[in-house]
């Protein structure tokens, strides 16, 4: 029973880290039609911006020796100027490209990031120690629950409650929800798009520079791609929970969270290098018997 | 609710001086002038094709004219971006509702009312205050996508007026409606100019409703203007009845 317990523990926190990578991707897709896959590198340049570049293997910490709050608003802060930068340089001239044109170059300036983190910290693995003492496990009614796990969670559920009452409340959110919906409307109704574009980037970045904190106290590894799988779940989950929808998002996050662990726990040990395969075969199913996602929104239909 | 009538920077009129537009080797628009004053609800009538809708889009910033230019009180606005014209004083509704259906109807309003610089609770004041008055008071927390038909429709124009424009360019508000809510609608669009101090522009298919709420009436033809009057000139304009009204449409209650 406890074991059981201690899986949903597991996929809940898993699904938790997709949540917020899926809200920064379908939050950008939502106001520009770009899935953003440079938000993977977004993920590895925060993370990587905790040590000081050196060939070592255990590189000194930079933002990372710093006290923790600094550290993290360090950590935040270096990526959501990233995410500014290239949402600036790269996609506010294309902005009245087609969807295609936006993704292949995302792809250019991932690639592009991803290589500039090779040049500056070699290509190869690091560890890095920083918040070692959440890696102990605390003790909740019998369930030995990780503290790395239980900060993802509180973290993913304190960021979704702040992203919903930024969305509902504030001007530039409700604005932002009515761009997503229909930009060009939104804008004959007086919606500032590059203020509310930049924004949007800039959340992206922050949902980023979470993931990177989180992931890398988790695995405590820095690696090239470590952005990478993260932002391909996440963008599952954008596409299983309703491209453009949000709450979308964040349900699709947690199904393949959840079923990325149930999978490695419950396949045969044979099978269980399969598991990334197991969760694409589910969304593959997903799409087929819904292939709108599971919300459907009117960014899903042509847009006017 | 302030007057809008005394807001400052209330513009007087809005003007298209020889408005142009092609698309492709099509001219929709060939030489248009029109002058819209505030104060005014100026009925836009013509065939289906005649470049109706394409005059608002260039009047709203929505499309920029091949050449011609749109002025406000006498300042070129047509190189503006959509966002500024809408700043500027210029509010539309669609022939389609084009309602952002995720959100709530008021939100919907607010959406235009923080576009036009207010604060979110101000927005909020503002939207429940024209639904108030449209009687659409109920309905201020139903999601969009909720709504009926007729609904939607008012909805457009209560958004466009959320955004307290100098002037509403309102396309086809009456299509699809019945005759109960149509003739709801002709008292809120002939109220507008008192109730909100603005010039509406309409376009309207139903003659019954330009006929019973314009004071002055602009006909295009083929992109071209065609005649410009009173309701009873342009009845009586037998350039107007050869091409649209048709030559036995005496009367001011045919719907075409």
């Amino acid at each position: 029973m406890a074991n059981i317990v201690q899986v949903l523990v597991d996929a809940i926190a898993l699904g938790s880290l997709y949540a917020l990578v899926g809200l920064a991707i379908g939050l950008v897709f939502g106001v520009m039609r770009l899935v953003n896959f440079a938000q993977a590198d977004y993920i590895t340049i925060g993370a990587y911006a905790l040590v000081v570049p050196t060939a070592s293997v255990t590189p000194p910490l930079l933002l990372g020796a710093l006290p923790t709050a600094v550290m993290i608003g360090g950590v935040l802060l270096v990526v959501v100027v990233l995410a500014l930068l290239t949402e600036r340089v790269a996609f506010r001239p294309l902005r009245n490209s087609n969807p295609s044109t936006l993704l292949i170059s995302s792809f250019a300036v991932s690639y592009f990031l991803q290589n500039l983190v090779m040049l500056i910290h070699t290509g190869r693995p690091k560890s890095v120690g920083i918040g070692q003492s959440l890696a102990n496990a605390v003790e909740i009614g019998g369930v030995r629950v990780p503290g790395v796990q239980l900060l993802t969670m509180g973290v993913t559920a304190g960021l979704l409650v702040a992203l919903v009452l930024f969305l509902k409340k504030t001007p530039l959110g409700i604005q932002m929800r009515a761009a997503a919906e229909n930009f060009q409307m939104a804008r004959l109704l007086g919606m500032p798009a590059n203020r509310v574009i930049a924004l949007a980037f800039a959340i992206s970045g922050l949902l980023g520079g979470a993931v990177s904190l989180l992931l890398t106290i988790q695995t405590g590894t820095l690696d090239l791609r470590m952005g990478l799988m993260p932002v391909v779940y996440g963008f599952f989950a954008t596409v299983i929970g309703g491209m453009g929808s949000l709450p979308g998002a964040a349900l699709g996050g947690f199904l393949v969270g959840v079923a990325s662990v149930l999978l490695q726990t419950y396949l045969p040990a044979d099978l269980r290098p399969f598991r990334d395969a197991g969760v694409f075969t589910l969304v593959i199913l997903i799409l087929l018997v819904r292939p709108q996602g599971l919300i459907v929104t009117s960014a899903a239909k042509e847009r006017v | 609710m302030s007057r809008p009538s005394k807001r400052s920077g209330s513009k007087e009129r809005l003007e298209a001086r020889g408005v142009a537009v092609a698309f492709g080797g099509i001219r929709a628009l060939s030489g248009v002038d029109l002058e819209l004053r505030r104060g005014e609800v100026l009925g836009l009538i013509g065939p289906n094709g005649a470049g109706k809708t394409t005059m608002v889009n260039v009047l709203s910033g929505f499309q920029r004219p091949t050449s011609g230019s749109i002025r406000l009180d006498g300042i070129d606005v047509s190189r503006l971006t959509a966002r500024k014209i809408a700043q500027a004083g210029i509010g539309r509704s669609f022939q389609a509702a084009r309602l952002f259906r995720m959100m709530t109807v008021e939100q919907n309003l607010s959406v235009a009312a923080i576009g036009s610089g207010l604060s979110r609770r101000k927005a909020r004041e503002r939207a429940l205050d024209i639904l108030d008055w449209m009687g659409l008071a109920r309905k201020a927390d139903h999601r969009c996508d909720s709504l009926s038909y007729g609904d939607e429709r008012r909805v457009s124009i209560a958004r466009a007026l959320a955004l307290q424009p100098s002037f509403a360019l309102l396309d086809e508000p009456a299509s699809g409606m019945n005759d109960a809510e149509c003739e709801a609608l002709m008292e809120v669009i002939a109220e507008l100019p008192a109730r909100f101090g603005c010039g509406v522009l309409l376009i309207e298919h139903n003659m019954k409703v330009i006929m019973g709420v314009c004071q002055r009436i602009h006909v295009l033809d083929g992109g071209q203007s065609l005649a410009e009057g009173s309701p009873r000139d342009i009845q009586m304009n037998p350039a107007v009845r050869r091409a649209y009204l048709g030559e036995k449409a005496a009367d001011s209650t045919l719907a075409i």
